[in-house]
């Protein structure tokens, strides 16, 4: 029905410029067309252009580009929370922006940090927002990051660092990504091999061998930060390899690796076996770091903006559902089956509810050991930018904000966060404290400099 | 009563299964704690918990029977039955090595005729032939941009060399009686290729083509570990993503039997072409 006068407004496609007064061709034509239309939802209609208009002044072109950013239903859904719309009125938006591609397929590596896009398919939050999204397992980042390149994941489970190194071109070929929402805060940990048990200094680990899921990860650069501040060097002192995390409780068992700074599972998993202890959990390093991150190119952002405003916030419902305590059991037995992580229940409760054995004769409770939240601070992106610049991983004068704002979507995050009614924050940089030393955002080049121990 | 050379054999193979299988079993039973009242850091590190450790043979084959037993389940993408892993695997073998035999026998037949063809491809083959076919891995992922393509691409370029080469030697070591003997009776090039060369250089092409589809095999299980998804190679790594040993070996043995069978597929061909002198 392409109405002119009474278009969808919340299509990137439609135009509100045209009146009932035009007599533009386009609307002559569709004239005819008026009289058949259903009066009640005609006038339904109606209101809400008044009302997209009115929020959007004479500016179609704002109105546009901004409904194909984020997605018209999820402006509908803005604005039914500002508007008394009533329930029939909600049936209408719902179909409003109907997604363009409902059968999604989403790749995830076998971890705790992928809990909101794993989850989201058994409990039914892709369904929600009506999407058939399937969650298929990853043997590992690099063909994660392959696969999503070429094309056979619509979206990925991806770290934090890999939208910003795969835009930069780093490690792979440049192709522009764009990371809407954080998976996961926190939820790492170094475990060292039990044979280290009196080695808890980490100036003790000269020559050790340790592993890391991926060069670009937070797990590498936390790791690299937390050696160096006790006067280690990561490239010299010891031995960094990227094991992808699966494998590292074996190589951990064979005395390959002496420890490693790896996602969850397989932290506690080391404890589970007894093989190793966990010597410190990353959000002793850096509280509310984040971890890993729903990411997708911007091709499907903008091929089918629909779709991505969906998925986006079937995701950060889920990230928010995960983000509760109390569900957390619940969500440990959904995701602990073969199809999804392939783990035993007790491992994953234990990772997932922070009550946990330390592999040192000790039950911990650190409710927050993993926590989930959605927001993609700029800053977080800009720190993980200094790090790559610190440890030689780019060169060169970096634009730091520019990248990072170009790949961290924090406004369609904050947006689809508020639609869901959850509270956003309204800045998206702040100073963030990681061993005491403090990070200011405004100066990463500062930053990068006041380090001892570094590469560049 | 006496046996037959076979039937001793069997025995034998049977006794020794099950010496082997006793030895194991006894060896792994030793080390089964009591089950005393845990305390809460007990049980949060797994104490009554079965460990990843090398399991018993009784294990092992409850796992299969268990797998076996409803071996085409579908319980969504990354939980499928032991029968469809091994069927996505069997899939892929297949393609790679039919694409290769495509382009191996008609190219190794041209090499074995003619004396400059084999000259002058034949650095090639050397310098190609002993890449693992792994290797080629990354570069199929970038350059076909799908991971399914790219498994089929690998198990294609290992299979192509032994069937290639095999198939030269063996068109090239045609007796020359022969096909002198072809050649007074006016045959034609291509006439002499089918009833001549053919036939003789049968049992080396076989015999080429049966390493093949055991180097195939080899490869498909590494390949398939590395790309995920489906198949054989897929269930070990997610299995030993779990630690959980008794499905490792599970799939090592059924691995080795599907690759067995293959080869007896070969080996019958093998007999069928073979022919006395």
């Amino acid at each position: 029905m392409p109405i002119k006068s009474l278009g969808d407004p919340f299509a990137a496609k439609t135009d509100l410029r045209h009146g009932a007064a035009c007599g533009c061709e386009g609307c002559r034509s569709d004239a005819a067309e008026t009289v058949a239309a259903d009066s009640e939802a005609m006038l339904e209609r109606a209101i809400e252009s008044a009302v997209v208009r009115s929020m959007f002044g004479h500016s179609d072109v704002s109105r546009r580009s901004f409904m194909g950013m984020v997605g018209g239903s999820t402006v509908a859904a803005a604005l039914a929370s500002v508007f008394p719309m009533d329930k029939a009125k909600a049936a209408i938006l719902d179909t409003l922006g109907a997604p363009e591609k409902t059968d999604l397929t989403i790749g995830f590596v076998p971890i705790t940090c992928a809990t909101p896009i794993i989850m989201a398919q058994p409990m039914g939050f892709y369904e929600k927002y009506g999407l058939n999204a399937q969650v298929i397992k990853t043997a590992g980042w690099a063909v994660a990051r392959d696969k999503s390149l070429n094309g056979e994941y619509d979206a990925s489970h991806m770290l934090t660092p890999m939208p910003l190194a795969m835009t930069l071109g780093a490690g792979s070929v440049a192709e522009p990504y764009i990371m809407p929402a954080v998976e996961n805060i926190n939820g790492q940990a170094i475990v060292l091999s039990n044979e280290h048990l009196d080695k808890r200094d980490p100036a003790q680990w000269k020559g050790f061998t340790f592993g890391v899921p991926f060069e670009f990860s937070m797990h590498n650069f936390l790791l690299r930060y937390y050696v160096a501040e006790h006067g280690l060097d990561p490239d010299v002192d010891i031995q960094i390899r990227v094991v992808p995390p699966p494998e590292m409780v074996a190589n951990l068992r064979a005395g390959n690796l002496d420890g490693y700074l790896s996602p969850d599972p397989f932290n506690q998993r080391a404890v589970w076996e007894n093989i190793g202890f966990i010597h410190i959990l990353t959000k002793e390093i850096w509280e509310g770091h984040p971890c890993c991150a729903f990411a997708a190119p911007l091709s499907f952002a903008t091929e089918l903006p629909n779709t991505y405003g969906a998925l986006l916030k079937s995701i950060v419902d889920a990230t928010q559902y995960a983000s509760d305590p109390a569900n957390r059991k619940e969500i440990s037995a959904a995701i602990a089956p073969t199809n999804y992580l392939n783990q035993p229940v007790p491992v994953i409760e234990q990772v997932l509810t922070g009550r946990f054995a330390d592999g040192l004769g000790n039950v911990q409770d650190v409710p927050d050991r993993i926590d989930f939240d959605p927001f993609p601070w700029h800053s977080m992106g800009v720190w993980i930018l200094s790090q790559m610049k610190r440890w030689g991983y780019i060169e060169g004068d970096v634009d730091y904000r520019g990248v990072a704002e170009q790949v961290y979507l924090a406004a369609d995050c904050r947006k689809i966060m508020e639609d869901l009614g959850y509270e956003a924050p309204a800045e998206t940089y702040r100073s963030h404290t990681i061993m005491g030393k403090t990070f200011d955002p405004a100066a990463p080049e500062a930053y990068v400099e006041s380090f001892a121990i570094r590469k560049a | 009563m006496t046996l037959t050379l076979n039937q001793r054999a069997a025995v034998l193979s049977v006794v020794l299964l099950l010496a082997g299988l006793l030895v194991w079993e006894v060896s792994i039973a030793a080390g089964g704690a009591g089950s005393a009242e845990l305390t809460e850091y007990e049980k949060l590190t797994g104490g009554g918990a079965p460990k990843a450790g090398v399991p018993p043979p009784s294990q092992v084959i409850a796992k299969a029977w268990a797998e076996l037993s409803d071996p085409f389940y579908d319980a969504g993408p990354n939980d499928k039955g032991i029968g469809i892993q091994i069927g996505y695997s069997i899939y892929r073998v297949l393609s790679g090595y039919l694409l290769a035999a495509l382009v191996a026998i008609p190219l190794g037949f041209l090499i074995g005729m003619s004396p400059v063809a084999w000259r002058a491809l034949n650095p090639f083959i050397q310098v190609l032939r002993p890449i693992s076919p792994l290797a080629w891995m990354p570069l199929a992922l970038f350059i076909i941009q799908d991971s399914e393509a790219s498994a089929i691409f690998v198990i294609f370029i290992c299979s192509i060399w032994p069937m290639l080469i095999n198939t030269a030697f063996g068109v090239a070591g045609v007796r020359a009686d022969w096909v002198n003997v072809a050649r007074t009776h006016e045959l034609g090039t291509l006439r002499t290729a089918f009833t001549v060369i053919l036939p003789a250089a049968a049992p080396t092409i076989v015999t080429g083509m049966r390493i093949s589809i055991g180097i195939a095999w080899l490869v498909i299980v590494a390949a398939e570990m590395l790309v995920g998804g489906t198949g054989i190679g897929y269930y070990v790594w997610n299995e030993w993503n779990n630690l959980d040993l008794t499905s490792v070996i599970f799939s090592i043995l059924m691995i080795g039997v599907v690759g067995m069978a293959l080869d007896a597929a070969f080996g019958v061909l093998q007999r069928a072409v073979a022919y006395a002198e």
